[in-house]
C-alpha cells in the first residue's frame, strides 16, 4: 500500500519535471534576444547618481562602448567624517550604465595607477561565467576589455568580485545597469538612480577622522551607517530630488549590499507601480518593497500633492541614526481633497501624571576631540548645527515663519547668552517673542556634549549678523550646574 | 631628511658590528613549516634558511643598477620585459624625475627587470612562501598573523594614498630584523603567478574547479586574513612585463653550507 502510494506520487513527480522542462525547452526558443542583430557603434553615456542618462527610446540595438575608470578616493561620509571609496567612475554607487535590449557591450574596464588593488567587475546583466569578472581583472595601471550582449531586460547591479569580495563591496564597489526593452520603458517626467549600501567603520557613527574598514563588524554585519548613494545626505537639503505636481517620477532603487535588505519606503507616498526585483513582473499600489543585496527595482509613481517626501530603509532605526534617507521636494499646487494639512489643533491630557519624557541616558559621550582654536570651533559647531538645528532653525538661520524662530539676526538670541545655552540644554516649550514675532512651539533638549554646545553655539553667535559672542564649555558648565 | 639619512647611517653602523658572516644590508632567516594563506602544493609549506634584504631596492639602488646595465635603461629595455609604464616616473633614461626621493622604494619596474637586479648582484628574488613567511612576523612575533593589531594595521596601509613616496627604513622594523614588507610598496615575487587567482574570488573557493587553479589553492586557509587576500590578489593580477606605481622588490639569497 505504502509503496504504491509511493510510486504514484513519484510518477506524478517525473511527470510534472517533464511538463516544466517541455515549458522552459519553449521559452527558449522564443527568446531570440541573442539574435538580434546591432547597427553601428556608439559610445555609452554613463551618468553620476542621482542623475541617469537618456532613456533608448526607438533606437536600434548598437555596439556600445563603455569605459569605466576605477578610482579609490577619499570621501565624506558624513560631515567630518572620511572614508577611502573604492568606485566605479569615482562615485558611489557607481556610473549608471544604460542599454537596450539586444546591444553588444564592449566594455572597458581602467584601473587607474595610483590604486593600490587589483579589481574586476561582475555585471548582473551579463550571461556568462562570473558575469565579466574573469575577464576583467585587472592590476593597477591597465585596462581589461570584454563584451557582452544584453539578452534579458531589467534592471541589474554590477559590483566588484575580487577577494576579499566583501571588503570591495563594502567600500562603495557597486551600480546599476539598465537593460530596456525593445522600444524603451513607457515615458515619465523624472527618472532618478539611488543605491543604498550598509558601511562599517572603526569608530562608531559620527566619529571623526578618517574611518578604516572595520572588517570584524562587516563579518558581523554590524553596519554604523546605512546610506543612500554613498553617503549621509547624499540626497537631502540641496541635493534633494525634485519634481512637479502632476509629473510621473521613476526610481531606479539598487542595494549594494554587501549584507543588509532593504525595505525601501517612500514616507507619504505610494508606488503605483514596482517591477519587482527589478524584472518583468509589476506589482501596483506598494507601500514598502524589499530589495535584496544585490538587488534592484523600479519604482513609479505619480506625485499628487506638494510637500517633502521622504526615502527610507523602512527598517526605520537605519533611517533615522545611520543615514538611510534621502528627499523628494515636490513643487505644485496643493490639492486638499487628496491631503488636507492640519486642520485643528486642540488640548489632549491623557489620565497620569504630567508630560512624559523620552528615556535617556545621562551620560552624553563627550565629542572625541575638543575644538582648540576659534576656526576649529566654528568648524564643530557648523557640523553639530547641520546635524541638530539645520532641520527647524534652516541653513542661514532663517527660521520657519509661524513655525520655528529664526536664529539670524535674532534679538531674543543676542538679549541673553545664558537664557540661549539653557535652551539648548534643556529645550523650551512655550509662547516667545522673537524679533516681534510670536512663536509658541516645542524644542526638545538637544543630545549635544558640553564641548558641542559651545561650538555650536559660538557658530550661531558668529554667523548671521549675530553679536558675535563667543562661548566656552565653562560657560556651558556653569549653566548647566545652576 | 639629513636627520634621517643620518639615522640610517647609524642603523647601518649598528648591523655592521652585530650581524656576522652575513651580506651586507641582508639579514638570516630562519626557515620552517608553517601554514600560508594559499598553499602552493600541501597546506603546510616549508621554507629554508636563506637571507633577505633588510630593505626593498631604493630609488638610488635602481639608478646604479641602471648606470651599470644600460639595457635596462627605459629607452633600450626590450617591450617583452617591461612594459610602457616601465620607469614611468623618470624623466630620462638616468634621471629619475626630481620630486621622487632617492630613498623611497624603487617601482615601476617589471618582474624581468626586478630578475635582472637580483642576478646582477648573486642575489634572486624570494619565492611567495618565503616572503610571506617573513611578512607574517611583526615587531616581537614571528607569526603575528592572529594578532587583530596586525591585520588592522596593514589593512590601514592599503587605504592610505601615496605610500610609495615615503622613505625606506622608518617604519619599525620586524622581529627578523626586515624593515618595509608592509606599509610602503608591493613586492615582486619568483613565482607571484604560481598560485592562480582568478580574479573570480568566488570561483577559487570552489573545490571543483581545477580549471583555472592548482588543486591546493582552492582552498583558503583563513577566510579572515583580508590583508593576504589582497596580496594573492594582486600578484594574481599580475604579469611579468607590468610596471606598476605601488609595486617595488627586494631581493634574497640562499644560505650556502
Amino acid at each position: 500500500m505504502k509503496k504504491s502510494k509511493y510510486l504514484l506520487s513519484s510518477f506524478v513527480l517525473a511527470s510534472l519535471m517533464l511538463l516544466s522542462c517541455g515549458n522552459k525547452e519553449e521559452k527558449a526558443s522564443e527568446n531570440s534576444n541573442a539574435d538580434i542583430p546591432v547597427s553601428r557603434e556608439m559610445i555609452a553615456e554613463l551618468t553620476s547618481p542621482p542623475n541617469v542618462p537618456t532613456p533608448v527610446g526607438a533606437r536600434k540595438a548598437k555596439k556600445l562602448i563603455v569605459e569605466m575608470e576605477i578610482l579609490e578616493k577619499e570621501g565624506e561620509m558624513t560631515d567630518g567624517v572620511k572614508y577611502m571609496y573604492w568606485t566605479f567612475g569615482g562615485t558611489v554607487p557607481g556610473s549608471f550604465i544604460r542599454t537596450r535590449v539586444g546591444d553588444e557591450v564592449e566594455f572597458h574596464l581602467q584601473n587607474h595607477p595610483d590604486n593600490k588593488l587589483p579589481h574586476n567587475i561582475d555585471l548582473h546583466a551579463v550571461t556568462g561565467t562570473g558575469g565579466g569578472a574573469e575577464s576583467s581583472f585587472v592590476s593597477p595601471g591597465h585596462e581589461k576589455i570584454f563584451s557582452f550582449k544584453t539578452l534579458n531586460p531589467g534592471l541589474y547591479v554590477y559590483h566588484c568580485a575580487t577577494a576579499p569580495v566583501g571588503m570591495h563591496i563594502a567600500n562603495g564597489m557597486y551600480g546599476l545597469i539598465l537593460v530596456e526593452p525593445e522600444g524603451g520603458l513607457p515615458h515619465v517626467d523624472k527618472e532618478y538612480y539611488i543605491m543604498q549600501g550598509d558601511f562599517y567603520t572603526k569608530g562608531a557613527n559620527g566619529e571623526r577622522g578618517l574611518q578604516p574598514f572595520d572588517m570584524q563588524k562587516a563579518v558581523d554585519e554590524n553596519a554604523d551607517y546605512v546610506v543612500f548613494n554613498g553617503k549621509v545626505g547624499a540626497l537631502t537639503g540641496d541635493n534633494a530630488l525634485t519634481a512637479k505636481v502632476g509629473e510621473t517620477v521613476r526610481l531606479f532603487v539598487g542595494n549594494g549590499g554587501p549584507s543588509l535588505v532593504s525595505s525601501f519606503h517612500v514616507i507619504g507616498e505610494i508606488f503605483d507601480k514596482v517591477h519587482i526585483e527589478g524584472g518583468e513582473m509589476i506589482n501596483e499600489n506598494v507601500q514598502t518593497t524589499l530589495i535584496p543585496a544585490g538587488g534592484a527595482a523600479m519604482i513609479e509613481f505619480r506625485v499628487d500633492v506638494p510637500g517633502t517626501f521622504i526615502l527610507v530603509d523602512h527598517s526605520i532605526f537605519r533611517a533615522f541614526n545611520k543615514g538611510a534617507l534621502g528627499m523628494l521636494k515636490v513643487e505644485g499646487e496643493p490639492n486638499k481633497t487628496i491631503y488636507s494639512g492640519e486642520i485643528s489643533e486642540g488640548i489632549y491630557l491623557p489620565e497620569g501624571p504630567g508630560i512624559q519624557n523620552m528615556p535617556t541616558t545621562d551620560e552624553i559621550v563627550a565629542s572625541e576631540i575638543p575644538a582648540k582654536s576659534f576656526e576649529e570651533q566654528m568648524e564643530f559647531g557648523k557640523q553639530a548645527y547641520m546635524q541638530t538645528c539645520f532641520a527647524c532653525h534652516q541653513a542661514e538661520g532663517q527660521g520657519i515663519p509661524n513655525a520655528f524662530p529664526p536664529l539670524a539676526k535674532s534679538d531674543y538670541l543676542n538679549a541673553d547668552v545664558d537664557r540661549a545655552i539653557g535652551i539648548v540644554l534643556n529645550g523650551l516649550t512655550g509662547e516667545i517673542t522673537v524679533n516681534g514675532n510670536k512663536y509658541n512651539s516645542v524644542m526638545t533638549r538637544q543630545m549635544l556634549s558640553t564641548d558641542e554646545v559651545a561650538n555650536v553655539l559660538t557658530y550661531v553667535y558668529n554667523s548671521w549678523g549675530n553679536s558675535k559672542k563667543v562661548v566656552t564649555k565653562a560657560m556651558v558648565e556653569k549653566v548647566k550646574n545652576n | 631628511m639629513i636627520n634621517q639619512v643620518f639615522r640610517l647611517f647609524i642603523l647601518f653602523t649598528v648591523f655592521h658590528t652585530s650581524i656576522y658572516a652575513q651580506t651586507k644590508d641582508m639579514v638570516f632567516i630562519e626557515g620552517s613549516r608553517y601554514i600560508p594563506l594559499y598553499g602552493r602544493d600541501s597546506t603546510v609549506v616549508e621554507v629554508k634558511d636563506f637571507e633577505m634584504d633588510i630593505y626593498p631596492v631604493s630609488n638610488s639602488d635602481y639608478l646604479s643598477f641602471v648606470k651599470n646595465n644600460p639595457k635596462w635603461e627605459k629607452s633600450q629595455v626590450i617591450a617583452l620585459f617591461a612594459d610602457k609604464s616601465y620607469l614611468a616616473n623618470w624623466d630620462l633614461d638616468l634621471k629619475p624625475n626630481p620630486s621622487i626621493n632617492p630613498q623611497s622604494p624603487v617601482n615601476y619596474v617589471s618582474w624581468f627587470a626586478a630578475k635582472a637586479y637580483c642576478e646582477c648582484q648573486d642575489k634572486r628574488l624570494p619565492t611567495v612562501d618565503e616572503w610571506e613567511y617573513v611578512a607574517m612576523a611583526d615587531e616581537t612575533t614571528k607569526d603575528a598573523r592572529v594578532k587583530p593589531e596586525y591585520n588592522a594595521q596593514i589593512l590601514a596601509w592599503y587605504e592610505t594614498p601615496r605610500t610609495n613616496e615615503k622613505v625606506i627604513g622608518i617604519t619599525p622594523k620586524n622581529v627578523w630584523g626586515v624593515y618595509d614588507l608592509h606599509g610602503l610598496v608591493w613586492e615582486w615575487t619568483q613565482d607571484f603567478n604560481s598560485v592562480l587567482i582568478t580574479g573570480e574570488s568566488r570561483k577559487d573557493v570552489d573545490k571543483d574547479n581545477t580549471l583555472f587553479c592548482g588543486s591546493a589553492s582552492l582552498n583558503a586557509t583563513d577566510l579572515m586574513n583580508y590583508a593576504a587576500f589582497m596580496r594573492y590578489a594582486i600578484r594574481g593580477s599580475l604579469k611579468a612585463k607590468y610596471s606598476m606605481k605601488n609595486l617595488g622588490f627586494r631581493c634574497v639569497k640562499d644560505v650556502k653550507d
